[in-house]
């Protein structure tokens, strides 16, 4: 029988959420949390569980690599698995990164499972089959059960086919196949072309993906005539978070006074961010949004102003179109104040 | 939302942990932050070394918006 390894995170291993999310990398044989899910589907023995923590990936991305790769080379597997990662940030990087790398070292087949809000989906998608996961682990279930179906094509030698059909996103990789139809690309472009001629819908065999890079602005001449100012996706608000800022996929935004203060106050100032222990944020507001050392570089005239608001919302899970729209609406504020330019920190 | 105020003309640097991320997104000025819970002080250290740190890079951050630049860039941070 074929052997598969799967790759998890601490919390899907059972070790911890957020608090634990520092836990470094270990292997384990047998079947952890999600891997008894996947055994049970594939055509290979899961034979060993790989589990990291997401901010240990995150933070200490080649120590965490280096070791999860010393970890397999004496080990035998066929394929290596990861996730799935749903819309989870920080874990779909994770899968991608270490499957990546597994890819490179071991030239075995990886696959993973995102939500296509999922930041891992832009950064991994041309590197392996990310298949296209729910958002919650609510759909575990289904997204193990897509990845399996289509190792087991992998696993059995069996024929596959174009990622929309498989259910994974595009690659950018174009395969030679011989179409059933027979239909020669001269045949079909000029079919496409009457169909466009006609006004009716036609699909592009070559579709170019759009990329939304945006100019950069021009920069600052003078800082000490500037006026800055703060925004940050950490979750920093007022203990009472009066804009009832939710603590993750926030659809809202709010902007606090800091003009008569020197540094956020903890007990004040807290975050309500869901992604990340909130202890360090909570000990101390200015580690995730420096007001402080904002106030001394104004002080030392370094900057001219500080806009008198700093701007908050959560980042974890927060789709792409919510962070657009709030982030117009943030721009109509800094605009009436004359902001000159600004520093966001994020999480 | 940082390709948002920066479609509006605004100068914007992005100070993060997730560089790649950043990077994708499409962020132009980017300067590191040493991690996820705890972007600019870890609170294992004296109060002294986390000011020293979020002072420097809070600073390199702000010159970052000063620096002509044509494409993505991570600036570099001493502490």
């Amino acid at each position: 029988m074929k052997k598969a390894i799967h790759y998890i995170n601490q919390f899907f291993a059972g070790i911890g959420g957020e608090e634990k999310a520092d836990h470094k990398p270990e292997i384990r044989e047998g079947l952890v949390g999600p891997a008894m899910a996947l055994n049970e589907v594939l055509d290979a023995q899961v034979t060993h569980t790989v589990i990291c923590g997401d901010n240990f990936m995150g933070s200490n991305t080649d120590e965490a690599v280096e070791m999860i790769l010393g970890f397999l080379e004496d080990k035998e597997f066929d394929i290596f698995i990861a996730g799935p990662a749903f819309q989870a940030g920080r874990y779909g990087i994770a899968c991608g990164t270490i499957a990546k790398a597994v890819k490179e070292k071991f030239g075995v087949p990886v696959l993973t499972s995102m939500h296509i809000e999922n930041p891992g989906v832009e950064m991994f998608k041309k590197d392996m089959p990310i298949f296209k996961g729910g958002k919650s682990a609510a759909k575990l279930k289904d997204d193990v059960k897509a990845m399996a179906d289509y190792a087991n094509k992998i696993l059995n030698g069996e024929k596959t086919l174009p990622a929309a059909e498989e259910g994974f996103y595009d690659r950018g990789i174009r395969a030679q196949v011989w179409l059933e139809s027979g239909k020669t690309g001269a045949q079909r472009g000029v079919e496409m072309l009457i169909k466009k001629l006609a006004g009716e819908e036609f699909i592009s065999e070559l579709p170019i993906p759009e990329k939304d890079l945006v100019a950069i602005a021009p920069p600052i001449k003078d800082l000490s005539k500037s006026k800055i100012a703060l925004i940050t996706t950490g979750g920093i608000v007022p203990v009472a978070n009066p804009d009832r800022i939710q603590s993750a996929s926030a659809t809202r935004w709010g902007r606090y006074d800091i003009s008569k203060m020197d540094r956020l106050k903890a007990g004040e100032y807290k975050t309500i961010h869901a992604g990340f222990d909130p202890a360090a944020a909570d000990a101390d507001p200015n580690v995730v949004m420096p007001v402080d050392a904002m106030k001394e570089y104004l002080k030392e005239g370094k900057i001219g102003a500080l806009h008198d608001y700093f701007y908050s919302t959560v980042g974890t899970g927060t789709t792409q179109a919510e962070a657009a729209r709030m982030g117009k609406e943030i721009v109509v504020k800094l605009k009436e104040d004359n902001v000159d330019a600004v520093i966001m920190t994020s999480t | 939302m940082v390709k948002e105020i920066e479609r509006a003309g605004i100068p914007i640097v992005q100070m993060c942990n997730l560089i790649p991320v950043a990077m994708t997104v499409g962020t132009n000025k980017i300067v590191p932050t040493i991690s996820i819970p705890y972007p600019l002080g870890d609170p294992q250290t004296p109060k002294e070394v986390q000011w020293k740190l979020r002072y420097h890079r809070v600073g390199i951050a702000l010159d970052a918006l000063t620096a002509d630049i044509d494409e993505q860039t991570v600036f570099k941070v001493k502490i």
